[in-house]
């Protein structure tokens, strides 16, 4: 039996299994086929790494995608 | 005659650029990008809502066979900020355009014109095809095409102001001073102001809140699009001269006497 670590994902702490990668991440939060990009502790992880990388202790995860928006009202990310 | 708009060597048809945001919903958007004759559309990056997934996703509306997305680093404050917005969208929407915003203050969100110059260098390093929103001022704009600014976006006025562009001059003398693609982001209010616009002879005109707050955004984008192609059409025409004094239009032979 695997593991929980805890993570932070969109800077809420989150139970993960140690054997989790990105990939495993993304299916549970039930984002797979969306248009989403990956940022580990500041690093953008690419598609094509997702299912490689896997994800430790105390580590920051960002999921962002694209919203509405133009010239731009103030409004902050991450 | 094709008059396409060339950013970086990329053709669009259209020289009108929207906005994603403000819209009452996404359905009212998707009719409204259509009613507009946009080519490219902007969009935010932001972090995805885990707690809320039953919220549809921006993209399901916009068809990517049939608009360019232009992601944008709206709300960015910093250099550092405005770039990793930028890396993020490239790799969120596989596109290398980036409308660049690095906002210097929260009342009139006007540029940072230094921080904008820093994040242009280091993204134009990067590759990325950078559309930089900065001060409608020739020095600063010639400053971002000497960085490799594949545009530049000078304000007509405040973003959301819909008070039209506020210093026709100065973006007459950007006109003259640089010789990448002007396009006027932000302070279109309605039709009018944008036909004025493209009467200068900018390239183009990229606008959010003067459609998406219109009572009716969807025929205000149309109006738009007339208004946008209009003003193209008179520059391209050559306006007369303004004169101070009548000149008749009938011929003044043979009027009876």
């Amino acid at each position: 039996m695997a593991e929980k670590t805890e993570i932070i994902v969109n800077g809420k702490q989150t139970q993960v299994l140690t054997t989790w990668t990105v990939d495993d991440l993304i299916l549970d939060l039930e984002l797979e086929g969306r248009q989403v990009a990956v940022e580990l502790n500041g690093q953008i992880i690419s598609r094509d790494r997702w299912s490689d990388q896997t994800l430790g202790s105390g580590d920051r995860i960002e999921i962002v995608h694209f919203v509405g928006g133009g010239e731009e009202e103030k409004c902050l990310m991450i | 005659m094709s008059d396409d708009l060339v950013i970086a060597g990329r053709k669009f048809r259209s020289r009108l650029i929207v906005g994603t945001g403000k819209y009452e919903s996404f359905e009212v958007m998707q009719q409204a990008l259509e009613a507009s004759g946009a080519d490219v559309v902007t969009v935010a990056v932001r972090r995805v809502n885990l707690t809320d997934k039953s919220k549809e996703s921006l993209l399901d509306y916009i068809d990517r066979d049939r608009f360019t997305l232009l992601p944008n680093t709206a709300g960015c404050y910093t250099a550092q900020d405005a770039i990793r917005c930028a890396r993020l969208g490239r790799e969120a929407g596989l596109s290398d355009l980036i409308k660049l915003e690095v906002i210097g203050d929260e009342r009139t969100l006007f540029p940072d014109n230094e921080g904008l110059l820093e994040a242009t260098r280091v993204l134009v390093k990067e590759d990325f095809v950078v559309l930089p929103y900065t001060n409608d001022d020739p020095v600063i704009c010639k400053k971002l095409e000497e960085a490799g600014a594949a545009a530049v976006m000078p304000l007509g006025a405040p973003i959301g102001s819909g008070l039209g562009v506020q210093n026709p001059n100065n973006l007459r003398i950007i006109l003259e001073t640089v010789s990448v693609p002007v396009i006027v982001d932000a302070g279109v209010g309605t039709a009018s102001d944008a036909t004025i616009t493209m009467e200068l002879g900018v390239a183009g005109v990229l606008m959010n809140t003067g459609i998406a707050g219109a009572k009716d955004a969807v025929s205000m984008a149309r109006a738009m699009k007339l208004a946008v192609e209009s003003g193209r059409l008179a520059f391209r025409a050559g306006r007369i001269p303004k004169k101070l004094y009548a000149t008749a239009s009938s011929p003044l032979e043979g009027v009876l006497t």
